[in-house]
């Protein structure tokens, strides 16, 4: 049985794929549904849910149409969490591979500024980076990237150090090749099926610190974020929850299918390679 | 010469990825009540699911047909009551964060309806039983801090720790050193003699049962090869199959080690 | 108990070096920032080019940066953290003030996420693959996929707004004058809502590593063994299975405790407890970097200290840890 149908096969993994496609058809037909700016009045303001047809969803306390602010939210989500966790995953691959591959000091060094970015909490992290240098979609992207990428080092680490004592890496240093080429084209690539393997959690939970940086005030002000559409609507949570509760589902029907489908995609080709 | 239990035409055919693998066909064989009765094969004989399906321990999604007749209990039989099983691996067959001394006697509370302070004086007894060294620090050791051949001591104390009339031995000694194989196995003999209890015997190795079973019984492809008195199989097999498993055993065989361990050869 | 000592003397090294890292790594990041906490105090409180340059001079923010970062480093051993340019007063005050309300926050939300997870966690892998396991998995997925504020705001709105059976925000009712257990009440009362905010989140994480763990623990040959043994299928699952898939959680307990830190940023901001998380939201809309360095130096230690803890526990939980160098 191939993969994709052993993947079609599980119901968990198809909810997340059509969750999955969701999120990316609203970030792709965004610009097209909803032309114009999405932070521009729409109409009038406070305006409920499935009273006028123009507004399907209302708008909130400025007049801005919240279904387009949630189809533009969306490409922020997406961008930021597939920017930062390829990031992570790649800065992690990098750092783990030569730490591992290197070994002694470059190791131990490498090993104890990993420690450090895991003893500081990441959000804490991301918080003061953000702070420093100022919201945009980049800096965001960076420092989600600054608190998650210990995670995938240690991983990539762990299987460099299986991978370095077999046979293939020893006859290409036989041939002289130069440690660095060895580490980057012949150990790297067969240590990133386990690091690839977290890229949904790592995705997963980019998303939802790119919506609690934007909730406290320091996402991009440029751009529509489901976390400070959430934030806006606070101050109007008596009167008008929805504002609030609304985006919020959209973040969590996007992380589960981020997640449904990661896991999906994983078992599938885990089975394979356990079976061939 | 009562039969403990009655086996007849047992079949039992495992599910694996879709596919039914048939381990045992058709077997059909008794065992005498306080016999010691070896059952021989090769890996994929089915003699380990012959163990496992008298003993119940069979997984799932195992499909069983037909049946074992328990005339000389008169009922079931119930794990650890009535059947003690031993496991091929020590150190897997005991908790690594539960000390051993807890581990038997847990088995004992439960069959015998003891206090805890009751089931770990029985725990000790049992200890000094199988020639555990130091029973009192043994019983709060941890599996870890034995050797494979005091783990598999420990594992034996545990399985017979609720007197039951079964001892199934499932490649009991395969996973140990040569000598002290030997060991064990003399440990088990004087066991089953003290308590009067009928065993099975599990092995890859029929020297090492040769020396230790009243009766052999070999398996090949999940069917019985040759059953007879260990005389008779050792000295005249009437299978060719049989003939060919003593064979493989020219040369280094268990009787000049068992001798020097001081067991009768 | 040499073993957990021989343990403990190690880690320790180690997390100094670490610590020394973060401190370095922290102080040059934030002198990253163009302008400092004399541009965000001008900004609100207006001055002209003498003022700036005396308030400089009084912060010692005109000298070089390795000259300050040595002076930090200096006034660290004496556990001197600074003063915070917002309120006036020394850092080391302001975050011991706010800090055991975090604490109280933590370890409320870790008993619950930890209790209740594993409980339910060893309820669903008590029977794999059963209806109720399925139901665990993807519930406990879905709880995992909330964001952490907006649970909390869900909260408020059913529980403060809608039925009026708990506060709002705060940490107790101001000005009430409430003390022994009348406060304690209060301030129990008062942390409900965010407790369970930051509970629930990672009630998830552990009730899926129960799972997980017991699921891993059921295929162990041990436990096919005391099946053998005709041990009650509630002691296999409790004394034996449970136990040992418990390991794995015990060492997340310390890997999740930065995260709750973090996690108690928003929690605190949504729910107005004056926490440490809270004063990190102050510090960052303030610009006040002496106070930020401060609050992330303290959540490193918290961290630090969590992780020796839970090691130490880890040691007395499994018997095989630092067997060979005790030499049991």
């Amino acid at each position: 049985m191939s993969p994709l149908r052993r993947f079609l096969r599980t119901p968990e993994a198809v909810a997340g794929a059509i969750l999955l496609a969701a999120l990316i058809a609203m970030a792709l037909i965004a610009p097209l549904l909803f032309p114009g700016d999405p932070q521009a009045i729409a109409g009038p303001a406070l305006l409920p849910p499935f009273q006028d047809w123009s507004l399907p969803l209302g708008t909130d306390r400025l007049g801005r149409d919240v279904l387009a602010e949630l189809f533009h939210g969306a490409r922020t989500s997406l961008a930021v969490g597939l920017a930062a966790a390829a990031a992570a995953l790649a800065i992690g691959a990098v750092v783990g591979t030569l730490a591992g591959f290197a070994g002694g000091l470059v190791d131990e060094v490498l090993m104890r500024i990993t420690d450090a970015f895991q003893t500081v909490p990441s959000f804490l992290l991301a918080l003061a980076f953000v702070s420093v240098v100022g919201p945009s979609l980049g800096i965001v992207v960076a420092a989600i990237a600054l608190g998650t990428w210990t995670g995938p080092a240690r991983v990539a680490r762990a299987e460099v150090l299986s991978i370095r004592e077999r046979d293939y890496v020893a006859s290409a240093r036989a041939i002289g090749m130069h440690p660095l080429e060895i580490a980057f084209r012949e150990v790297l690539p067969n240590a990133l099926p386990p690091v690839l393997a977290m890229s949904s959690v790592i995705v997963a939970a980019a998303i939802l610190t790119e919506a609690a940086l934007s909730f406290l005030g320091l996402g991009d002000p440029n751009r529509v974020t489901w976390g400070g559409m959430i934030a806006e609507g606070r101050a109007v949570l008596r009167t008008a929850p929805f504002l609030s509760i609304v985006p919020g589902i959209a973040l969590v029907l996007t992380v589960l299918g981020v997640y449904l489908a990661g896991e999906g995609i994983v078992e599938t080709t885990a089975v394979r390679r356990s079976l061939s | 010469m009562s039969a403990l239990a009655s086996i007849r035409d047992l079949t039992v055919t495992y599910r694996r990825d879709g596919n039914a693998v048939a381990a045992l066909r058709n077997i059909s064989l008794d065992i005498v009540a306080g016999e010691r009765l070896a059952i021989i094969g090769e890996s994929g004989s089915g003699k380990s699911t012959l163990a496992l399906a008298i003993a119940g321990l069979l997984p799932a999604s195992s499909a069983v047909a037909g049946r074992i007749e328990w005339s000389g209990l008169g009922r079931p039989p119930l794990l650890g009551r009535d059947i003690g099983f031993v496991f091929q691996d020590p150190s897997a067959s005991l908790d690594p964060v539960m000390t051993i001394g807890k581990q038997i006697a847990e088995v004992a509370r439960t069959h015998l309806g003891l206090t805890w302070s009751q089931a770990y004086a029985k725990a000790k007894t049992l200890l000094e039983r199988v020639r555990l060294p130091d029973p009192d620090s043994a019983l709060h050791a941890f599996p870890h801090q034995l050797s494979g051949g005091q783990k598999q001591r420990v594992a034996i104390a545990a399985a017979i720790a609720a007197g039951p009339k079964l001892l199934i031995a499932d490649e009991a000694t395969s996973a140990l050193d040569t000598i002290v194989q030997a060991e064990i196995v003399a440990l088990i003999r004087r066991l089953v003699a003290e308590d009067g209890m009928t065993l099975l015997f599990i092995s890859h190795d029929i020297a090492l049962a040769a020396e230790l079973a009243e009766r052999i019984a070999v398996f090949r492809h999940g069917q019985l090869v040759e059953l007879g008195a260990t005389a008779q199989i050792v000295d005249a097999p009437t299978q060719a199959y049989t003939r060919t498993l003593l064979d493989a055993h020219i040369g280094l065989d268990a009787a000049p080690l068992l001798n020097r361990a001081g067991l009768p050869a | 108990m040499t073993r957990a000592l021989i343990l403990l003397r190690r880690r320790l090294v180690g997390s100094v070096f670490v610590l020394l890292i973060v401190v370095i790594g922290t102080f040059l990041l934030l002198e990253a920032a163009p302008g400092d906490a004399v541009d965000a105090y001008i900004v609100s409180t207006g001055g002209d080019a003498g003022m700036i340059e005396m308030l400089r001079h009084r912060w010692g923010l005109d000298q070089s940066e390795l000259t300050r970062l040595a002076n930090y480093l200096w006034a660290l051993l004496h556990l001197d953290l600074g003063q915070s340019v917002t309120f006036s007063r020394p850092i080391r005050d302001v975050i011991l003030e706010r800090l055991p309300n975090t604490l109280l926050l933590m370890v409320s939300a870790t008993a619950l996420s930890f209790g209740l997870g594993s409980a339910l966690g060893i309820y669903a892998g008590a029977r794999p693959g059963s209806a109720r396991d399925r139901f665990l998995s993807i519930g406990s997925l879905a709880l995992y996929a909330v964001p952490g504020f907006w649970l909390g705001l869900v909260l408020i709105v059913v529980f403060a707004v809608d039925l009026r059976w708990l506060p709002i925000g705060g940490i107790e009712t101001l000005a009430s004058d409430k003390t022994g257990l009348d406060r304690a009440a209060d301030i129990a009362i008062h942390l409900i809502l965010p407790v369970a905010a930051l509970g629930f989140i990672y009630l998830a994480l552990y009730l899926r590593m129960m799972r997980a763990g017991m699921a891993e623990a059921w295929r162990q040959d041990f436990v096919l063994a005391a099946h053998a043994r005709g041990l009650s299928r509630r002691r296999v699952v409790l004394a034996h299975v449970a136990r040992n898939a418990l390991l794995p959680l015990v060492t997340m307990l310390g890997l999740q405790s930065a995260q709750m830190l973090g996690g108690s940023v928003v929690i605190e901001s949504v729910f107005s407890v004056p926490g440490l998380g809270r004063l990190a939201q102050e510090a960052v809309a303030s610009r006040d970097t002496p106070l930020l360095l401060g609050i992330i130096l303290t959540s490193a230690v918290l961290v630090v200290v969590i992780n020796l803890l839970v090691d130490i526990a880890y040691a007395f939980l499994d018997p095989r840890v630092g067997a060979g160098e005790a030499g049991a």
